[in-house]
């Protein structure tokens, strides 16, 4: 049984009598242990995603299941319950944090909340934490500012294994991190989900670090799922013209790599009251009459999903091309 | 193309606060040819944007404070220009491309007036044949002229670094400095970005100077590489000594940060530690506390530049022609 399973979740936004579709309709399922990304341009509805399942965002329609329980529409008790299981590392340690809060106030906040442990459990818990997150104790009392950008992710991610979660959403944990401190934290969050068999959905829109994390890649675009597919077999096989320029467009930190780049026309089209056609067509090259027409999910290969109806043409003709 | 545009000698600049000093450049040396694209790459804090700042003297001062150097723009030094003169070749003879094209253009004036505000200043004509200029710029940069009366709310992330683009190109400036150029936009807009800048450099013959912390844009654009850390260059040569040579613990330490799309590994092999707090810099290599293969006398005594193979500098005790 998938330990989260999303099925045609659509959140809209209202915007003056108008609707701005931020996802639309999106379904995947998520094992414990395993890692989906989601990847896409900013404004693809990735963030909101996110959001929605760990519901600080009321889903317009669709449903959420969690270890096999309809959470769509939960009630208090639940809910609560559920913020323990499900929880959330922000894109900006610099911003998520009270500045006039102190590391181990901020790590706590969710235990003493909970209100299951003693001041002292509490303490020790905290501790635990910091270690777990590799924070050393000296750090206990001091304050966000202090501290560099790692340090602060670091306490973010603490406070989001607080109530020992089994699902979390990463949205974009790295992207405010120079490489270096990067590299540590991609590290620490693998180690975690070693330990503790956590379930990632991990948001970015740096594609080579989603590559090296994810088990499984869902690439949107204004917010539909545009292909869905392990994340060797996606790199290895791309389907979709617009994953294809996407991947395309990732520099390589290697001057034997020529990767000959395909520069998509314009940019993203506006997500409010869109046509019913593929979304993606203003910019796609391959765009015809037929992509006027709404598109559906096609599984083309085992466990890889694509929403285009040239992807099958494109693909003969590139095997051609290749003979 | 050997003709040395610019030429940087010993530049040492700090910043002096109530509390300390900051060493931000620490007699750096750079010379770019004409024509040639140079990468400048490192962390958050090494000093790169202060050495873009200190060539077009726009470092705030104070703070800032230039102690020494001399940087020689077509064999004139500009640090001993008048203001006045300083203020001919800004924008002019060298432009700047910042970091975030959302906080570099002026809200309540139109895109168009923002070009031909350019032109105006520095060159003899009239309102109107500044107009008829800031509208081919729009052109060159993929800009409809339509638009020229339009604000910069008007324009996605994208469409307003290209308008950047077009005021700093708009005087063809013969040497270019890009700050982060392509940072705030998503790899796709980047793509068409770097693009774009690499026409324009190819036929208008300018020297761009790309500081940047991807090593992947650095490999798809420069032909040589300047890695700055604590303030100083620490290693410099073409982009395939960098890449292929890698000499410099700290550069080898950079690569094996970065998740690689083709790598099987589970762990990225980050460099432990921070960079130096560059008010209380050590005596001896910056990066000793932090280097792998550090020795007593890295701690002691400051590495001078040795020349590997012709023009691959390094700043280390132990390289010895790299890998």
């Amino acid at each position: 049984m998938a330990l989260l399973e999303v099925k045609d979740l659509k959140k809209y936004f209202k915007v003056g009598s108008r609707f701005l579709h931020a996802v639309d309709g999106v379904s995947f399922k998520l094992e414990e242990g395993k890692t989906l990304g989601v990847v896409g341009e900013s404004g693809c509805g990735k963030s909101t995603l996110g959001r929605t399942i760990l519901h600080l965002l009321e889903p317009t329609s669709g449903q959420i299941f969690f270890e096999g329980k309809d959470i769509t529409k939960p009630d208090k008790p639940t809910l609560k319950k559920l913020h323990e299981d499900m929880q959330f590392i922000f894109q900006d340690p610099y911003a998520s944090l009270d500045p006039r809060r102190s590391v181990s106030e901020s790590i706590s906040e969710p235990l003493r909340l909970q209100g299951k442990m003693s001041k002292s459990e509490i303490l020790e818990e905290t501790r635990r934490l910091m270690d777990t997150v590799g924070l050393a104790s000296r750090f206990e009392n001091s304050y966000p500012h202090e501290l560099d950008g790692g340090r602060r992710q670091r306490i973010g991610i603490a406070r989001a294994l607080a109530l020992k979660p089994k699902f979390i959403v990463c949205d974009e944990p790295v992207s405010a991190l120079d490489v270096s401190i990067q590299a540590h934290i991609i590290n620490l969050l693998l180690d975690l989900q070693e330990q503790q068999k956590l379930a990632y959905m991990f948001v970015t829109h740096d594609l080579s670090v989603v590559k090296y994390i994810s088990n499984d890649i869902l690439v949107m675009y204004l917010g539909t799922m545009v292909e869905k597919a392990s994340a060797d077999e996606l790199f290895a096989n791309p389907m979709h013209p617009y994953t294809q320029a996407l991947l395309s467009a990732i520099p390589e930190p290697d001057i034997h790599v020529k990767t000959k780049r395909i520069i998509m026309q314009g940019e993203i089209t506006s997500p409010i009251d869109p046509k019913p056609g593929c979304r993606f067509m203003a910019r796609c090259q391959y765009a015809s009459e037929e992509c006027a027409q709404p598109q559906t999910l096609e599984e083309v290969s085992p466990d890889h999903f694509v929403a285009c109806c040239k992807c099958r043409a494109l693909k003969e003709k590139k095997a051609e091309t290749v003979e | 193309m050997d003709e040395v545009i610019l030429d940087i000698k010993d530049l040492v600049v700090e910043y002096h606060t109530d509390e300390a000093v900051i060493h931000a450049a620490n007699g750096v040396n750079l010379s770019v040819r004409k024509g040639e694209t140079i990468g400048l790459v490192g962390e958050t804090g090494a000093g790169k944007t202060t050495i873009a700042r200190s060539i077009l003297r726009i470092l705030q001062t104070p703070p800032a404070k230039l102690c020494g150097g001399e940087i020689y723009f077509k064999g004139q030094d500009l640090l001993k220009l008048s203001e006045k003169e300083m203020r001919a070749i800004r924008g002019n003879q060298i432009a700047m491309i910042f970091q975030d094209p959302m906080t570099s253009l002026n809200p309540v004036e139109t895109v168009g007036f923002q070009i031909a505000e350019t032109v105006r200043i520095h060159n003899k004509c009239s309102q109107a044949e500044a107009e008829k200029r800031a509208c081919d710029m729009l052109e060159m940069v993929g800009i409809s002229s339509d638009r020229f009366n339009e604000y910069p709310h008007q324009f996605s992330g994208g469409m307003k670094q290209r308008v950047v683009i077009a005021i700093a190109l708009a005087c063809n400036p013969e040497l270019l400095l890009a700050d982060e150029p392509t940072t705030a936009l998503d790899v796709t807009i980047q793509a068409q970005v770097l693009e774009m800048i690499q026409t324009l450099k190819e036929r208008l013959g300018t020297s761009v100077v790309l500081i940047t912390h991807d090593l992947g844009v650095v490999a798809g654009f420069c032909e040589s590489v300047a890695v700055v850390y604590a303030g100083d260059i620490i290693e410099y040569g073409s982009v395939e000594d960098i890449y292929d040579h890698t000499a410099h613990p700290y550069t080898v330490g950079l690569f094996g940060s970065l998740p690689r799309l083709n790598s099987k590994e589970r762990r990225l092999k980050p460099i432990n530690g921070l960079m130096p707090d560059p008010s209380n810099l050590p005596e001896g290599c910056p990066f000793a506390e932090r280097c792998p293969v550090a020795s007593e006398r890295c701690t002691k005594e400051k590495p001078e530049a040795t020349e590997l193979s012709p023009g691959h500098f390094v700043k280390c005790f132990h390289a010895k022609g790299g890998q």
